[in-house]
């Protein structure tokens, strides 16, 4: 399962970051192998989507280290780029580009910033759009699709730019209970195909089906890291414990 | 059933007044009639429309009408140059480095802040006459060929009021610049963070999120108070006729004083106005339908 032990393909340590005077993440070290798929679960303001968002720098991080890929996080612009090119992400709220149909929406990153030709470009994202099994929507505007369609075309989005790694931030958070099997499948498809995930999710389900290791924060630390057997039967921390009960209830 | 409630009320408060209305233009009417003694007569007006050419037997625009060409003309080139210049400082407003930021912030508060006559009259004295002779504007007229002439006569009109023309364009774009940088600047602002998010996670520069993500989104939504920046930009081109560009308002002025018509005169202009405006607003209005239709 865990392929380069030796060589993680997220290494973040002693990671620190503040919003103002608030401190969002507390000295967190994480490590992902390629191939690996992390659950990060936590109550809300935990710092679990600030976490991701570290990966492809939509937060700077101000104190340790976050290096991608072999690529280390810092002030230079290019390695930030390549980083971001490398690394997929999918929003809550989807933010799907409206002025765009479908394909155009999947097919701007490889033409802007893979320089493929735009026939290339569009013959990738149907690809894609069949993946996610969408192809017929093509050529509609985003504003017309419902919410889960939107989510399974941000993921098209991102899988155009074949990045290496994806990040998922609370994917279904925003949709309608019936819409979120139908974007869980794409990903559990996604999770089977191999691509290394960070997924911040309440879906416990799809945790359990897919997840090589759990991660639990609270209050911007990590507090238990495990594989989602001993994760969801025996949680070492009370904190783990209590949410789980509350969250696992209904 | 449900459209009785869309139906216009009608109420003793809207009969007062209406009643009130009608009684103030009826005073004015009466006092115009009676006190000023004032006889209309409209019979000189086509003359300054259209004059009867001997030379060339045929009917050439006069004093009126090349005002009203001049405007047009002036508003054109105004309106072109002011959103250019409106886009680059719009975006630069919402840069984040320093010095384009601090620069467009105060080229539009030194605008915004200095009534529009003191400027006219400040840039035309210190700016224009120095801008026009660099570009090489003045002697433009010389350097043109026949056809060259022509050309230029019909995008800027007369050749030998060529720098005075352009004085006029400048002066009239970069006032109104200043207000569609704010435009733009609110446009840029009202997109959400989420779609910048979402364009550099696929890798996008800063500089393609704008082009291809953030400007094109802003751009369909500053369209109405862009358009309505437009119609004020028309209106107020009749404040370059202080620095003697011969446009509409100068024009007027001019046969005003020569014919002792006042009255006609400036009631005809202001009817000129309101159509030129007027139907610059239903020509946006149709735009704004039209790009609304196109995404769905």
């Amino acid at each position: 399962m865990k392929e380069n032990i030796s060589n993680p393909i997220i290494e973040m340590s002693g990671v620190s970051k503040w919003f103002g005077d608030f401190q969002v993440l507390k000295d967190v070290s994480l490590r992902v192998f390629s191939g690996e798929r992390v659950v990060v679960c936590g109550p809300s303001g935990s710092g679990k989507s600030t976490l991701i968002r570290c990966i492809n720098r939509l937060e700077e991080h101000q104190e340790g280290r976050i290096i991608v890929d072999g690529i280390e996080l810092d002030q230079d612009t290019q390695h930030i780029n390549k980083v971001r090119s490398e690394v997929g992400m999918v929003f809550q709220q989807f933010n799907l580009f409206p002025h765009l149909t479908v394909l155009e929406n999947c097919a701007l990153g490889p033409v802007k910033v893979r320089g493929h030709s735009k026939k290339d470009a569009e013959a990738l994202a149907m690809e894609y759009l069949q993946r996610v099994r969408i192809p017929e929507q093509a050529a509609k505007y985003p504003g017309s699709l419902s919410g889960g369609q939107q989510q399974r075309v941000a993921i098209a989005r991102s899988l155009c730019m074949q990045p290496r790694i994806m990040l998922f931030d609370e994917p279904t958070s925003a949709l309608d209970p019936e819409m979120i099997k139908e974007v869980l499948d794409v990903m559990i498809d996604l999770a089977e195909s191999g691509m290394t995930m960070i997924c911040v999710t309440h879906e416990m389900g799809f945790a359990r089906t897919v997840a090589h290791q759990m991660v639990f924060m609270d209050e911007g630390r990590i507090i238990e890291r495990s594989p989602p057997a001993q994760f969801f039967s025996e949680p070492e921390h009370e904190r783990t414990k209590l949410f789980l009960s509350q969250i696992l209830s209904h | 059933m449900s459209r009785s409630t869309l139906r216009y009320r009608w109420s003793w408060v809207d009969s007062v007044v209406l009643l009130g209305i009608i009684g103030f233009f009826g005073f004015i009417g009466y006092r115009v009639d009676t006190v000023l003694v004032y006889q209309w007569d409209w019979g000189f007006l086509p003359g300054y429309l259209f004059r009867w050419d001997e030379e060339t037997q045929s009917l050439l625009p006069n004093l009126l009408v090349k005002g009203l060409l001049t405007t047009l003309r002036l508003a054109f080139w105004s309106i072109i140059l002011a959103t250019l210049i409106g886009f680059v400082t719009g975006m630069m407003r919402t840069s984040r480095r320093l010095f384009p930021k601090a620069f467009s912030r105060l080229y539009v508060e030194l605008i915004r802040n200095v009534p529009p006559i003191v400027f006219i009259f400040v840039f035309y004295f210190f700016i224009s006459s120095q801008i026009i002779p660099l570009l090489g504007l003045d002697t433009l007229d010389q350097r043109l060929g026949p056809t060259g002439q022509s050309v230029v006569e019909l995008l800027f009109g007369p050749v030998s009021l060529l720098s005075n023309t352009f004085s006029g364009i400048f002066c009239l774009a970069l006032f109104e610049a200043a207000y569609i940088t704010e435009i733009v600047r609110s446009g840029i602002q009202s997109i959400s963070s989420g779609q910048r998010e979402a364009a550099m996670s696929i890798g996008l520069s800063r500089w393609q999120q704008m082009r291809y993500v953030v400007l094109p989104q802003a751009v369909q939504r500053v369209i109405p108070p862009l358009a309505g920046q437009f119609i004020i930009l028309i209106k107020d081109s009749s404040i370059v006729s202080l620095i003697s560009i011969q446009e509409l308002t100068f024009l007027t002025l001019e046969v005003a004083n020569s014919t002792q018509r006042v009255f006609e005169v400036w009631v005809f202009v202001a009817g000129v106005y309101f159509v030129l405006c007027y139907s610059c607003a239903l020509i946006f209005r149709r735009l704004e339908m039209k790009l609304d239709s196109s995404r769905i």
